[in-house]
């Protein structure tokens, strides 16, 4: 078999709990349960009034659709209360510390969803005649200015929608430059064995084959292996800058030459850019093509799982390769540069990767961001999140492994592993404790090169008074998994469920809803 | 009839020209409870060391490879339903496939029962 | 800084406990030479809530908003009222600041919205199951091509010209990397799409056959034929939604027989928004749910039997399977989801019908009007709300200059297609709920003055 599990996540059916002490309703006070809209909805509620249509020609051509669809409505009354209920069943950085490592979960500003609603960005059509559209893509060149500046690259495309669709971004650039001086046979990305799996993913699916970079004791990349491995068929390789072991990668821009000097590419995975954003400039180490993650570094929120948004910046070798569309600015106009007006100008680029512009809506909330923070707030920004970060480490590294600690401060985030748990306990349990704590647990299991991998990242959004009340929350649910503690191996005991059978979700599948068969039917 | 085992947690016990594959107890435990099993089509034929079947977990998955070269008989199709097989009886009714041996005398370089007890206990 | 919480003596606090000076200490990985020291030169330094929200709001007065004109926009984006209750619901902020919901326990809210949209969606689109969402309708189309050639092995893909040009400009940015064969046409001024042509062409090579429903120039036809003929050559046939609230009117593609349908679900919920952030759709038969990529939410138990839901199926993901992933995608839109489904609980069912009667007999009635109009032609004869005049003249200069009389009068054909002469004179006119008699009398006199 392929590495079974390296990551030591060995799911089971969760234990069943104590009896806790029933209501009639299933409320518990506050925490009130909801039913699915399919049970409390009918297809003749709805909670928006029409006026009659008034009659006139049907041109449906014999498509009428006459079978029922099956879509319950809600009052206006019910639909908000049935949404609201449901949030209160979401943990949320707005309610509290969401350390979750490689995520950067920080404060997302209300200013930002402000703008976003302006009706001149909100209410705009993206087919708008370009002339009546001058104010959206002024906040495209603005937004990319900033980008092009922090990170000290030469371009940058803004179209991806999320991290991975950046990297996609990133890679077929790649790909369009060693074709383009006919180097087909670079087929190879190299990608370290920490890697976040979206990078092996992304390189496949752009028709890369991925090999591993070995990493060294002291969590980096192993900078003679990776020299080693450089040739003729190598393209170039992805790393993740600082790592996502939470480490600056020191050897970057030897790294950068190296692969250079083989003829490949740097591609950086931008995901943790919120460490040095406004203290180090990507384009300083080499860099050919990197994403970033607006949702992470400039505050678009996530959203329960996006939308986000991944523009990428290029090198100049990369730049004439970068997707279409993109807004330029030609005099005082800005102009729309897509398949049309690329011409000979642009003709490299490697073409389209999405209908319309990408995601305006959080371009308006990143420059909106930036424009509150300023390049001073920036680097403060970058500062407070790695003091934070080994604020936690240096609190924590006595009570839970930190295989790093002892090689020098971390970046953004803090890892720690499950080694010292007893037999029977792994870091799922801390994190299920955690929970009970009212926490956001961390990252977990990732990176795989730690086992029982705990990724903690605080951002800069936190104040000392909630780390400190973390830490002291991290430190007793630590010190009770390591003393054994059943009670930690069925946590959580407070939130609105139990641990989840996920087994029973995969092997049966249940992915919509249907309706129960009513036995009285039969009578 | 003889069983032998592979680094990578494959059994193979080998009947005359056929032989059964699955994954042992160890790989079973390490993966936790198994969801999904994907087995050979019969007529597939694999080499040594190829992707022949893919085990799943919530949190994981594993190709399973042919310890041996040779073309597959039937796969074992009680655990599409049943996937829970591979934990409750890995070394026996949560066998993944069988095959026809191409080379009767590949076995010969897996580990036997007592080689493969020793290389766990090592890990 | 108001983003900031922590004060000087906190920092130093912090760094004592660390053991470090400074905070540059805590950058010693980082070589000196690529270290700044201090703020980037050239850029502004911070700014006061009042003062971005100026800088902002000057921005957006510079466009001309879809509200503010008579508006005939579409083409893949489609403005309809959005109830003030789905923006309230959208911005609690259990919602907007959660993550992708990792640890059940604490996200029930996300997950069970989730199966709620992957029911509403799989039922509106006519198939078994729905994904959690993809990033867009262009993207989700090019995952489901990917889909299509894993199940059948095979790498000939069909675009029907009905399909939106960005969709197919997508499609052929990535076949060039991944070595998938598409075959591509362009849309004629025919009122019938060219299901017969694609019928035609399918052969045992042919993975899948896409087409639009709606398609880009506003016309609908019966996919059985074509369903049919797929079957028969084992391809599969994609059909993708721009419009969803057409679905509240017309046929379902899956009840024709349509083997995976994707879509844009902008046009429930989701408002304009320059474009994005919108919500992909994808949906397949139980059969295919494997082979399918993207976020799944499923139900479960918990350990006291409750009923609670988990994200599911998720070995298909990049996270697991890596290189093996089935796409590389690990994002979803969810919030753009949540608005998209609280849209249509509110609308529900009698909703939604109603929704796309009023959107149908007012398109029905804007034809006639515009049909009128000398040197106006229409070209579409069975459309839901949207369809496609030919001018007399060029459409593309027509619709700027009548954007300068503040007239936004649909999409020439010559935007989309700016390299097919025979197609310039084409305009795409989508009409909905928003659209008053008077914005299409408005209209109507615009283009009788600029045809003349």
């Amino acid at each position: 078999m392929s590495n079974i599990n390296q990551s030591g996540w060995r799911p089971t059916t969760p234990q069943a709990g104590e009896a806790s002490g029933g209501t009639f309703t299933g409320n518990r006070a506050l925490m009130l349960e909801e039913p699915l809209i399919f049970e409390i909805g009918s297809t003749e509620t709805t909670g928006v009034d029409f006026g009659e249509a008034p009659s006139g020609k049907s041109r449906l051509g014999g498509l009428e659709r006459s079978r029922t669809i099956g879509l319950p409505g809600l009052s206006e009354p019910e639909a908000v209360r049935h949404y609201t209920r449901l949030s209160r069943q979401n943990y949320a950085i707005d309610l509290g510390l969401f350390p979750l490592g490689s995520c950067t979960m920080k404060h997302n500003p209300r200013l930002n969803e402000r703008m976003a609603r302006l009706p001149g960005f909100a209410d705009l059509h993206p087919l708008t005649p370009v002339d009546a559209c001058q104010g959206a893509f002024e906040v495209i060149h603005q937004l990319a200015h900033w980008l092009v500046t922090l990170t000290g690259m030469h371009s940058v495309a803004m179209s991806p929608k999320a991290g991975a669709h950046g990297e996609l971004c990133g890679v077929l650039a790649i790909r369009a430059a060693l074709d383009a001086k006919g180097q087909q046979a670079r087929k190879v990305l190299l990608v370290p064995e920490s890697a976040h799996g979206t990078n092996p993913a992304t390189a496949a699916f752009a028709g890369f084959s991925v090999e591993d970079i070995p990493a060294t004791e002291a969590g980096r990349v192993n900078l003679e292996a990776l020299k080693a491995r450089l040739g003729p068929d190598v393209a170039g390789v992805m790393i993740t800058n600082p790592n996502t072991c939470g480490l600056f990668e020191p050897d970057m821009r030897e790294i950068s030459e190296a692969v250079h000097a083989a003829g490949g590419f740097v591609y950086c995975d931008g995901a943790n850019f919120n460490a040095i954003v406004g203290r180090v400039r990507p384009g300083d180490l080499g860099i050919d093509a990197m994403h970033i993650n607006l949702h992470k570094t400039f505050s678009t929120p996530h959203g329960g799982g996006g939308p986000g948004s991944g523009p990428v910046v290029f090198s100049e070798a990369l730049t004439p390769y970068a997707p279409l569309p993109f807004v330029e600015k030609q005099g005082e106009q800005f102009v729309l540069v897509e398949e049309e007006t690329a011409g000979e100008h642009h003709a490299s680029s490697f073409g389209r990767m999405v209908a319309f512009h990408g995601q305006m809506g959080m371009f308006t909330r990143a420059l909106t961001y930036i424009l509150s923070h300023g390049a001073d707030g920036l680097r403060q920004v970058a500062e407070d999140s790695v003091l934070n970060a080994n604020y936690i480490l240096r609190s924590m590294e006595d009570v839970l492994d930190a295989p790093f600690a002892k090689s020098g401060p971390c970046m953004h985030e803090a890892i720690f592993s499950d080694k010292g748990l007893p037999e029977g306990f792994s870091t799922i349990d801390v994190a299920k404790g955690l929970i009970d704590e009212g926490f956001h647990p961390m990252t977990v299991y990732f990176p795989l090169v730690v086992h029982g991998a705990m990724l903690v990242e605080p951002t800069e959004t936190e104040s000392k008074a909630t780390l400190d009340q973390f830490i002291g929350a991290f430190r007793s649910v630590a010190a009770r998994a390591r003393n054994g503690d059943p009670t930690v191996k069925t946590a959580p005991h407070h939130a609105p469920r139990r641990r989840l059978d996920e087994t029973l979700a995969a092997r049966k599948p249940v992915l919509v809803w249907k309706a129960p068969v009513r036995a009285e039917a039969a009578e | 009839m003889s069983r032998y085992f592979t680094e990578d947690h494959e059994w193979i016990q080998v009947d005359g020209e056929v032989a059964t594959v699955g994954i042992t107890d160890y790989a079973q435990s390490q993966l936790g409870d198994i969801v999904f099993v994907e087995t050979p089509e019969a007529g597939k034929t694999v080499s040594k060391g190829d992707d022949a079947a893919v085990v799943e977990s919530v949190k994981a998955a594993s190709d399973v490879y042919a310890p041996v070269a040779g073309t597959v008989i039937e796969g074992n199709a009680a655990l599409a339903d049943n996937p829970a097989l591979v934990n409750e009886d890995p070394e026996g009714e949560g066998w993944f496939f069988k095959l026809t041996l191409a080379d009767a005398g590949e076995v010969s370089s897996l580990m036997d029962e007592a080689a493969y007890k020793d290389f766990v206990s090592k890990l | 800084m108001r983003y900031l919480p922590l004060t000087q003596s906190d920092r130093q606090a912090m760094l004592a406990t660390i053991g470090a000076k400074s905070v540059d200490d805590l950058f010693v990985d980082v070589p000196a030479a690529a270290q700044l020291d201090g703020p980037i030169h050239g850029l502004p330094l911070h700014a006061s809530e009042l003062a971005v929200e100026r800088h902002m709001s000057a921005l957006a007065k510079k466009n001309l908003a879809a509200g503010d004109v008579p508006f005939f926009l579409g083409a893949g984006a489609y403005r309809h009222h959005v109830p003030a209750s789905v923006d309230h619901i959208i911005q609690r902020g259990e919602f907007l600041t959660a993550y992708t919901p990792y640890q059940p326990e604490i996200a029930q809210g996300t997950l069970q919205v989730m199966f709620e949209f992957q029911t509403q969606v799989a039922r509106l689109l006519g198939c078994d199951v729905a994904n959690a969402s993809m990033y867009d309708g262009s993207t989700a189309c090019w995952e489901a091509i990917v889909m299509a050639r894993r199940v059948t092995k095979r790498g000939k893909a069909i675009l029907s010209g009905g399909l939106h040009p960005h969709y197919v400009s997508v499609a052929n940015t990535m076949a060039k990397f991944t070595g998938d064969q598409l075959v591509t046409s362009l849309p004629t001024f025919s009122p019938e799409p060219d299901t017969l042509d694609l019928i035609n062409q399918i052969d045992d090579d042919t993975s899948c056959v896409v087409v639009q429903y709606p398609d880009i120039l506003g016309r609908i036809e019966d996919m059985s034929a074509l369903a049919e003929a797929c079957r028969a050559k084992k391809a599969l046939l994609i059909a993708v939604v721009t419009e969803p609230v057409a679905l509240g009117a017309i046929k379902s593609p899956g009840e024709m027989g349509a083997d995976i349908v994707v879509g844009e679900g902008q046009s429930i919920g989701v408002g304009l928004q320059f474009g994005g952030p919108y919500v992909g759709l994808f949906a397949c038969s139980d059969k295919l749910v494997r082979q399918m990529p993207g976020r799944l939410c499923g139900e479960t138990v918990d350990a006291e039997g409750k009923r609670g839901f988990v994200l599911t199926l998720s070995t298909r993901e990049q996270h697991i399977r890596r290189e093996k992933a089935t796409s590389n995608i690990c994002t979803s839109s969810v919030l753009c989801a949540l608005a998209m489904s609280a849209h249509m609980t509110l609308l529900g069912e009698a909703g939604l019908r109603r929704l796309a009667e009023i959107n149908h007999v007012a398109a029905s009635a804007a034809a006639d009007r515009l049909a009128e109009v000398d040197g106006v032609e229409l070209v579409t004869d069975r459309f839901f709300n949207e369809f496609t005049l030919k001018l007399s003249k060029e459409a593309r200069p027509v619709v700027r200059a009548l954007a300068d009389k503040g007239i936004l009068a649909g999409v020439s054909l010559g935007r989309l297609y700016p390299g097919a002469a025979e197609l310039q004179n084409g305009l795409i006119v989508a009409v909905t709920e928003t659209t008053t008699e008077e914005d299409v009398e408005t209209l109507a006199s615009a283009l009788e003055e600029a045809l003349a």
